[in-house]
């Protein structure tokens, strides 16, 4: 009960903002800030459309409180294009191999797959599909989601992959 | 969701302060489970405790011949620490099976412990590994810590610091996960010692159980598809829309061969 003062860094700005103790992270993105690119699809943790980054990790806005993000910098699909308006590879891909119809789940899908090829760079399909779990799409069949995410492999790595790279704890079950 | 009041402390003790003067806490470590089980009030606590800050529950690492990991350890971490892929791969790879990647970053090995869902993955490594859950106040064996569906031994006022692990020749974690939630519908973690086998199954039953009678044959020298011959022993086994209760008992006989199996694949 009560309101808390909270300090984040969103997208690159020192942000306050007051909290009541059972505010979402999701619903104080959207609702104070207005970054509406934080989709809430089912507000259960199961879609993956609120899908953001809290000190570079992918997670869900909608199963975290908005006071624990104090002092925690965020970044929402609204941060990733470079200031001059150059997408990013990952949004890029996303166009180029039409790995999205409604975009109701895009932002979270991209969310999700700039935080994975980072950590894993070198990533097969195989660890795409699985990494892909927490994200529901029901217009594409993710097809062309897999395609957009190997087209930023690929480009990651000019030299032809060697099988068996990639991410083998991700892979290994 | 509902309101209630939210306390982050700076340590153990103050966390075991706030957990003797609030109204109905509750501890919050990755919130995984709690918080949607609170948006729908399935739990209803006045005050969470927020376990975040607490570095001291953070770290991983060995203790007298011992595998400790801190209750506040996420998943990703179990999944990706250099330390548990070396001695207790069959965790690492226990780890990358639970929820989704964005869960992973956020639910931790404590959380999952304590909140002890039959379906959880965790615990069938606890009663394998000989986990001893070490709190603020004492150490809790494994066949004390869990006393049955969402029920542990914590008492009010404490706090599960770290799970220590019995270190294993060779370990490895087989389910099959519901297709939907990734929950086991059975599964069965398999560590191999010098003095032999060790068998904790989750998902099947209402409680986590070891495989006894497969013990025994694994340390006469069955081979995986004599695994397939041993039942299940008698239990609660769980009966839903998804499973009957037989095929979640005849699951265990197979989740448990296949990872002989692989066990043994990985040995030679």
């Amino acid at each position: 009960m009560g309101l808390h003062t909270i300090r984040l860094n969103i997208n690159g700005q020192l942000r306050n903002a007051s909290v009541r103790s059972n505010t979402l992270l999701a619903d104080l993105l959207r609702e104070d800030f207005r970054l509406t690119g934080v989709h809430i699809g089912c507000d259960t943790s199961q879609c993956g459309c609120c899908t953001i980054h809290l000190d570079g990790e992918a997670i869900k806005a909608c199963s975290i409180l908005a006071v624990q993000a104090h002092d925690h910098s965020i970044i929402t699909i609204e941060g990733l294009a470079s200031s001059d308006g150059k997408l990013h590879p990952v949004q890029q891909a996303m166009i180029d191999c039409h790995g999205l119809q409604c975009g109701f789940c895009t932002p979270g899908i991209v969310m999700l797959l700039v935080d994975f090829l980072r950590k894993f760079p070198n990533a097969d399909e195989w660890s795409i599909r699985r990494a892909l779990d927490g994200n529901l799409c029901r217009c594409t069949g993710y097809q062309h989601i897999i395609d957009a995410a190997l087209k930023v492999v690929t480009n990651n790595n000019p030299k032809p992959l060697n099988s068996g790279q990639g991410s083998d704890r991700e892979k290994d079950v | 969701m509902y309101d209630f009041t939210y306390r982050r402390p700076r340590s153990v003790k103050e966390a075991e302060e706030f957990l003797r003067t609030s109204f109905e806490p509750q501890l919050l470590a990755g919130g995984m489970s709690l918080l949607p089980s609170m948006k729908v009030r399935l739990s209803a606590p006045s005050t969470l405790v927020d376990l975040s800050d607490l570095s001291e529950l953070k770290r991983v690492k060995v203790e007298n011949g011992q595998l400790e990991i801190g209750a506040m350890i996420r998943h990703f971490n179990v999944l990706t620490d250099a330390k548990v892929i070396e001695l207790i791969p069959g965790l690492s790879e226990l780890a990358s099976g639970i929820a989704d990647h964005q869960v992973r970053y956020r639910g931790t090995i404590g959380g999952s412990m304590a909140n002890a869902d039959p379906a959880a993955d965790y615990p069938a490594a606890a009663l394998a590994l000989n986990a001893e859950f070490i709190t603020n106040h004492r150490r809790i064996s494994c066949d004390d810590f869990f006393l049955g569906m969402f029920t542990n031994a914590l008492d009010e006022s404490e706090i599960l610091c770290r799970i220590s692990f019995r270190i294993p020749l060779a370990s490895c974690y087989i389910k099959i996960p519901h297709p939907s939630s990734g929950y086991a519908m059975t599964g069965a973690f398999v560590a191999k010692y010098e003095d032999g086998y060790q068998i904790g199954v989750t998902g099947a039953a209402s409680t986590y159980f070891r495989h006894c009678d497969m013990e025994i044959a694994l340390n006469n020298g069955a081979k995986a598809n004599e695994c397939l011959k041993i039942a299940a022993p008698d239990n609660d086994y769980i009966s839903d829309i998804h499973a009957s209760a037989a095929y979640r008992q005849n699951l265990v006989r197979v989740v448990i061969a296949n990872a002989i199996e692989k066990l043994h694949s990985l040995d030679s």
